[in-house]
């Protein structure tokens, strides 16, 4: 199958391009950009004129809701969103039910993953056994079912005891661990930020330095062991601080925040709007300034969209009964392009923080269109707008604060390893 | 964002905080409740203002006195009472908040007296009413979590209202657990609204909430200096559980810092008030001598609680 894709704005940021041309697919792979390879005859051609044409998007933190919570979610439901939204791959952290944490589950979700020919997974495995901080998984094993990585997800390990062993482990072989920067004994029972909207709605809350105090050990424990983390979901400014100035002594540390954080803080939340209820919680205008600042300077390397489907009855709940999480595959793209908009950056800046810089990340030759590259691609129209509503999503998750907004930027073509496997 | 207890027309819809009531709307409830204290003093202890509505008293969390006090409101405004202690059944079961709301809307209600554990658990009873097309019922918010309990705040700003007339030139303390503290959120929205030109809350770190002065209120730890030339004095409860542990190492040391005697209460004006929400804790927040003392108003704001909540409740069913 030869695809050509006509005409199109190709944007690939890992190669600093931005112009317009024609993308050639042969096999499977980019065969060429500009000009077609010789002999070129294709078997279908996507017009892409007035549309954007680049890499897929890489999303670190996409829950799919296997095992365990099939009510909530499902692979079906969960891929076809992530495919809808331009996402073609993706990865999973391990808080299913039962967590990630033995080799034969892995396999399983890789296995059913593959079978729907749609985004690539690659499952994030537990770090302790059913992430309770007691005892290592077995991270060897782990890694050849298929796991990129070792993580705790939300769940929280207070014994930093427990931790060091475990970043020694994980040193030892190479393994890669995503920590998520938050101190259990402070967060313990928080729903909202420590702040004023937290104290005039009565809501038990997380102080800022919970995030800054888990940092610190962090940073700590990466000296002590050499162990390759990446910190998921910064939330403060104090945080942004802190990986800035850990970085500029050298420590080889990587990070992400979550794209509702980037456009949302307390105040959203409003008269106790449950779908503000998010971990990290959504934190002061000033820690949102910040974590758009890291951006800009690179202090933090990549947006995911740390997609939370949750059922209705789990969200019609008080606020701080209510399940946190947002639906979030779907978004991720518009709320990047919005990102773009307010602080003027050009789109090649602001896609590479959803392509090629997850890729580098994850370690994947991916998130490029350079020749030879697996032909993951995301062609979208920047200016198409559409309504956020329940009706819009694919994900069997509807919950989302940014219900009711429209947004600009809508994916016409999504292709993974050369075949068109969503088209709208 | 329009606020959730007020109609398109900015009346009064459902009663679930104080936080952005127009002072308009607290002074005609304060003006609507005298009348009703005097109802109370007659033979006939009754009016017709509810005749032929239910009220549902949806008590999630336990409370023998609001309950009881909403309950004499109802009935004296001739409204079927219905008490319902969910706590203790529907939720047990499985049932959600929720659909218990749509079982009651089922049997007619016309009203519903919220009191649950959650902070925002009577705004969600009241999205939902809306977003399903029955806005005519009202929620009246009889204590959430820590977040506000309106008719408490109310009848305390009537009780001041009464003995201070005006609260143009008042300094108001509220003293103790003001972190877990409905009440104290509810007043010091009420007086703020009401134009108090200084309220003070008074208590030991471990009990004030972040950033509490951006509620518009002077933080003090020092209960005597705390005190000077107070008008009114707001005793908080302090809730057993919390008088030893991680926030208070004894009941006996809170209340050599923190509890009311006639001693301290001297540092405030001569004619100053003294309130507690009830129930009391003798000898913990509040010392005997004080608490059935000259300046007391403690038993007066039960009195006029009732006035207070019949006014609310009259105003929402459109009276």
């Amino acid at each position: 199958m030869k695809i050509e894709i006509r005409n199109g704005r190709v944007i690939d940021p890992k190669h600093g391009f931005d112009r317009q041309a024609s993308l050639y697919i042969a096999a499977g792979k980019i065969a060429a950009l500009g000009e077609a390879p010789s002999g070129w005859h294709a078997n279908r051609v996507l017009d892409a004129t007035g549309l954007v044409v680049c890499p897929g998007l890489i999303d670190l933190s996409a829950r799919l809701r296997e095992p365990g919570f099939e009510y909530k979610a499902t692979l079906e439901s969960e891929m076809a969103a992530a495919i809808a939204g331009g996402v073609t791959s993706l990865a999973c952290p391990p808080d299913t039910d039962p967590p990630l944490d033995e080799p034969g589950l892995v396999e399983m979700l890789k296995h059913r993953a593959r079978s729907l020919n749609c985004a690539h997974v690659y499952p994030i495995g537990a770090l302790t056994v059913g992430l309770k901080g007691e005892a290592i998984t077995e991270m060897g094993e782990l890694t050849e079912a298929g796991c990129i990585a070792f993580s705790h997800a939300d769940a929280p390990l207070g014994d930093t005891q427990m931790l060091l062993r475990a970043l020694q482990y994980a040193a030892t072989f190479g393994y890669r661990v995503w920590l998520r920067p938050q101190d259990a004994s402070l967060s313990r029972g928080g729903v909202a930020h420590d702040g004023e909207v937290a104290t005039r709605l009565g809501l038990p809350s997380i102080p800022a330095f919970a995030e800054t105090i888990a940092l610190e050990t962090i940073f700590e424990l990466v000296r002590a062991t050499g162990v390759r983390v990446h910190l998921a979901r910064l939330s403060t400014h104090e945080g942004v601080a802190r990986v800035r100035a850990a970085k500029k002594s050298g420590l080889l540390v990587t990070c992400d925040v979550a794209i509702h954080h980037v456009h949302l803080c307390d105040v959203d939340i409003g008269w106790f709007n449950a779908h503000c209820h998010l971990v990290p919680p959504l934190r002061s205008t000033r820690d949102r300034a910040a974590l758009r600042a890291g951006l800009a300077d690179g202090t933090i390397d990549l947006i995911c969209s740390d997609h939370t489907p949750v059922d209705d009855d789990a969200k019609q709940l008080p606020f701080a009964e209510a399940e946190p999480g947002a639906t979030g595959l779907e978004l991720l793209l518009p709320l990047t392009l919005k990102w773009a908009r307010e602080e003027s950056l050009p789109l090649v800046a602001a896609l590479a923080r959803v392509t090629a810089d997850p890729a580098r990340v994850l370690g994947l030759d991916a998130g490029h269109l350079g020749p030879g590259a697996d032909a993951d691609v995301c062609v979208f129209d920047p200016d198409a707008r559409w309504l956020v509503e329940p009706s819009a999503l694919r994900s069997q998750g509807k919950n989302t604060p940014f219900l009711g907004v429209e947004l600009q930027g809508r994916v016409r073509h999504t292709l993974v390893g050369g075949h068109i496997v969503h088209e709208a | 964002m329009r606020n959730p207890q007020l109609n398109g027309a900015g009346e009064l819809q459902h009663l679930l905080t104080l936080e952005g009531l127009p002072s308009e709307i607290i002074g005609r409830i304060l003006d609507t409740a005298v009348p009703f204290v005097s109802i109370a003093e007659r033979d006939v202890k009754k009016v017709p203002l509810l005749r032929g509505k239910t009220v549902f008293n949806l008590f999630f969390e336990n409370s023998t006195r609001t309950r009881t006090t909403f309950e004499i409101a109802a009935k004296r405004l001739s409204a079927d009472v219905i008490n319902l202690n969910i706590g203790v059944s529907s939720t047990t079961k499985g049932e959600t908040l929720l659909d218990t709301i749509d079982n009651l809307v089922a049997m007619n209600a016309d009203m519903f007296v919220v009191r649950h554990g959650q902070s925002g658990a009577p705004h969600l009873i009241a999205q939902h009413l809306s977003a399903t097309g029955r806005e005519h019922i009202h929620v009246i918010n009889a204590g959430d979590g820590r977040h506000g309990h309106p008719t408490q705040g109310l009848l305390d700003l009537f009780t001041i209202r009464h003995y201070k007339r005006d609260f143009h030139a008042l300094t108001v303390a509220i003293i103790g657990d003001v972190l877990h503290s409905r009440v104290a959120r509810s007043l010091i929205q009420g007086l703020t609204t009401l134009g108090t030109p200084e309220v003070r809350v008074i208590g030991p770190q471990t009990l004030m909430p972040t950033a509490v002065e951006s509620m518009g209120v002077h933080v003090f730890h020092d209960m005597r200096k705390g005190l000077a030339d107070c008008d009114v004095v707001v005793m908080l409860r302090l809730q057993s559980e919390r008088m030893k542990g991680a926030l208070l190492p004894s009941a006996g040391e809170y209340f050599k810092h923190y509890g009311l005697t006639a001693d301290k209460l001297k540092l405030a004006r001569p004619d100053a008030i003294v309130m507690h929400p009830g129930p009391m804790n003798r000898g913990v927040e509040i010392d005997s001598a004080v608490a059935d003392g000259s300046h007391s108003v403690i038993l007066p704001q039960v009195t006029f609680g009732i006035a207070v909540r019949m006014a609310v409740m009259s105003i929402l069913a459109g009276n």
